[in-house]
């Protein structure tokens, strides 16, 4: 095997690396139609040309690291908690945006979350989860006179 | 030298006004308890009572701050014994010989060492913090514009490349924090920038939502997708809680050198605590009269590194208060805690507001006496937090993240924000990114922003002004050295490797 003694390329930090790029060329892109208010200095075009020229360059470390192999080893990965707990957030984000009130949301995160970690009784924390908001609530509006949205089950308190 | 003292008396009588000490008493609580919980830090406490405390009185609530921090660090050194799951890098030179302690059944003796060394350490460091302070402010009163940018650029160096396991990893975990500070509107021309016509991000990203994106939802989801990997077992506390004579004789002598190690390190912007605990523990390694305990549990592997720890936490606030300048994730949300009172760090403040400051100060020594106090006799009911089952308490976290998030401001768009940062957190931890620099970048990025563009408009544009100033030269000069420093000395910040 004639490329057994070199170290694989690591295709996920060559994405990383690309990912930095376009971020550079965002940056670079927005601050192009910036006005320039002083005609001595480049005023708000300052910070944006050092960080877009910063990542910049840390996209080509990046990807030299990739191509040596030196990122750090990682293990093997399960799906499945993942999706769950950000399918559960987007739930959340989708109930509050819709006038559901936040507290269907919470009892569903903190189901899923549970769930996610291995709990097997969904029904029995989604009624947990349901009774943390509601006493959270409770604390932050009534106490604390903070407020937060309201759907229907917030509106019976 | 009197004058420090006597700042300090007037502090202390804005300390022991009895709603202060409350505050203080609730900081040290909540943060033993977040210390002690794995999966929460002291950062991630501040970020989600920063919201909530936005209507109490700002002494009051940046010592509770304060108290989270100090609290924090004991309660880390707790789990790092008792289940080797060092709930953050600091306590990870506990966990070495601390864990093999209470393996061995000296599980009581450790967690006394941790603690009274941690006392020693942070009262010892608290008073250089009193002592150095005043001489701090008074030379960065002479401090420019580009004096300040380039004091800045040493931290953000420090922090993200000089110490870290990889300059590029952590130099892009910087420009990433530097990248989201840019967003919103421009406050000296008014444009916005990377909003893209969104609304809600013309106010900027959120410090909060950053950092409880970063670390709670990150965290929650890092954990769960490698549930399958590892188990963390729980060693019970057995043995005496109290240490024996020998036990103090070996341990005092590494709580002073600990905390001479911790407090110049942390409040040299050389990023945190992690350096000053390993440097500690190879120092016990290689003094110690009993070698052969090492690895199996020596009780001066404990000590030094607790104090070292605690010492570094009291150092950062020295360049925090003296300069406005965070080097680790807590001190950035301490920072924000000070920005959402208006208030910002720095000599103004000591001038302005020196009840707030002082205040502060003289909390941090009854915070310090509060946590022995607390932490020997209720460590069995900290113990007890332990047993919380992790499914409830990352759905506990996560349900907490997001309230916090929505009672900052109710908008879908904060919490995609954060769900957003919660994958990109996630993807830090998979990667081996660092997330402190992130967080200092986005809080100090647009300070060192507005230095700049001062010094430039002072200037007229010639950006030469940076090395005419003997000062900023100098600094420059030091932030280039640490950034080019770690790729000629390979294994500068690799003490980890080499303990393992």
């Amino acid at each position: 095997m004639a490329f057994s003694s070199q170290r694989r390329i690591d295709v996920a930090g060559l994405v990383i690396a690309l990912v930095l790029l376009l971020l550079a060329g965002l940056v670079w892109w927005d601050m192009s139609s910036l006005q320039i208010l002083s005609p001595y200095d480049l005023g708000p075009k300052v910070m944006p040309i050092i960080v877009s020229a910063g990542l910049t360059l840390l996209a080509v470390g990046n990807a030299v690291s990739a191509f040596r192999g030196d990122l750090p080893a990682r293990d093997s990965l399960d799906w499945k908690p993942i999706v769950l707990v950000l399918g559960a957030l987007a739930c959340l984000i989708a109930l509050i945006a819709f006038g559901g009130g936040f507290m269907i949301g919470t009892a569903l995160l903190f189901a899923a979350t549970s769930t996610a970690f291995g709990r097997r009784a969904f029904v029995t924390d989604l009624g947990i989860g349901a009774a943390i908001a509601a006493v959270i609530y409770l604390l932050f509006v009534k106490l604390l006179t903070l407020s937060l949205p309201a759907g229907p089950l917030e509106r019976l308190f | 030298m009197e004058e420090a003292f006597t700042s300090l008396a007037g502090g202390l009588a804005v300390a022991i006004q009895p709603m202060n000490l409350l505050f203080a008493l609730i900081g040290v609580l909540l943060g033993t308890a977040v210390g002690v919980l794995p999966g929460i830090g002291p950062a991630l406490t501040v970020a989600l009572l920063l919201p909530i405390t936005f209507k109490l009185d700002p002494a009051g609530s940046i010592i509770m701050f304060a108290g989270i921090y100090y609290g924090g660090m004991y309660g880390g050194s707790t789990t790092a014994i008792l289940i080797n799951a060092p709930g953050e890098s600091a306590s990870m030179a506990t966990a070495l010989e601390g864990n093999l302690m209470a393996k061995a059944g000296r599980g009581g003796p450790a967690l006394a060492t941790a603690a009274i060394g941690s006392f020693v350490a942070g009262t010892i460091a608290t008073l250089g913090l009193t002592l150095l302070a005043p001489y701090l402010v008074d030379i960065a009163v002479s401090f420019g514009p580009e004096d300040y940018f380039a004091l800045m650029c040493v931290a953000f160096v420090t922090v993200s490349a000089t110490f870290g396991d990889s300059p590029i990893r952590g130099l892009t975990s910087l420009f990433i924090g530097l990248m989201l500070g840019l967003v919103g509107i421009d406050l000296l021309s008014g444009q916005t920038r990377l909003s893209f016509g969104v609304q809600a991000l013309y106010d900027g990203v959120e410090v909060t939502t950053l950092a409880v994106g970063l670390f709670a939802v990150g965290e929650a989801l890092y954990v769960a997708s490698r549930r399958h990997i590892q188990e963390e077992r729980l060693e019970a506390i057995r043995g005496s809680l109290w240490m024996t004579r020998e036990d103090w004789k070996r341990s005092w002598k590494p709580w002073l050198r600990g905390t001479a190690y911790g407090f110049p390190i942390g409040a040299l912007p050389a990023g945190g605590a992690e350096i000053p605990t390993f440097l500690s523990y190879a120092t016990e390694r290689r003094l110690t009269k009993h070698p052969e305990d090492f690895g199996k549990g020596a009780i001066e592997g404990v000590a030094g590194p607790e104090a070292a720890n605690n010492a570094a936490a009291a150092g950062t606030l020295v360049p925090l208060l003296t300069l406005g300048l965070p080097t680790s994730a807590t001190a950035a949300m301490l920072l924000a805690g000070f920005q959402q009172y208006n208030l910002n760090p720095g000599p103004l403040l000591f001038a302005e507001r020196p009840e707030v400051v002082w205040g502060l100060i003289a909390s941090l020594f009854i915070a310090n006496g509060m946590l022995l106090v607390l932490n020997l006799p209720l460590v069995g009911l900290w113990v007890r937090l332990l047993a919380i089952p992790q499914p409830w308490l990352y759905a506990g976290i996560l349900v907490f993240a997001t309230m916090g998030t929505i009672a900052a401001n109710p908008s879908p768009v904060e919490l995609m924000m954060l769900t957003v940062f919660g994958a990109l957190g996630f993807l830090m931890r998979r990667f081996d990114y660092p997330i402190a620099p992130v967080i200092v970048g986005l809080i100090l990025g647009p300070i060192a922003e507005s230095q700049l563009r001062r010094a430039l408009s002072i200037s007229l544009g010639d950006p030469m002004t940076l090395l005419q100033s003997p000062i900023s030269a100098t600094l420059l000069a030091i932030a280039l050295l640490a950034l080019v420093a770690p790729f000629f000395l390979k294994g500068l910040g690799r003490f980890r490797a080499v303990e393992d």
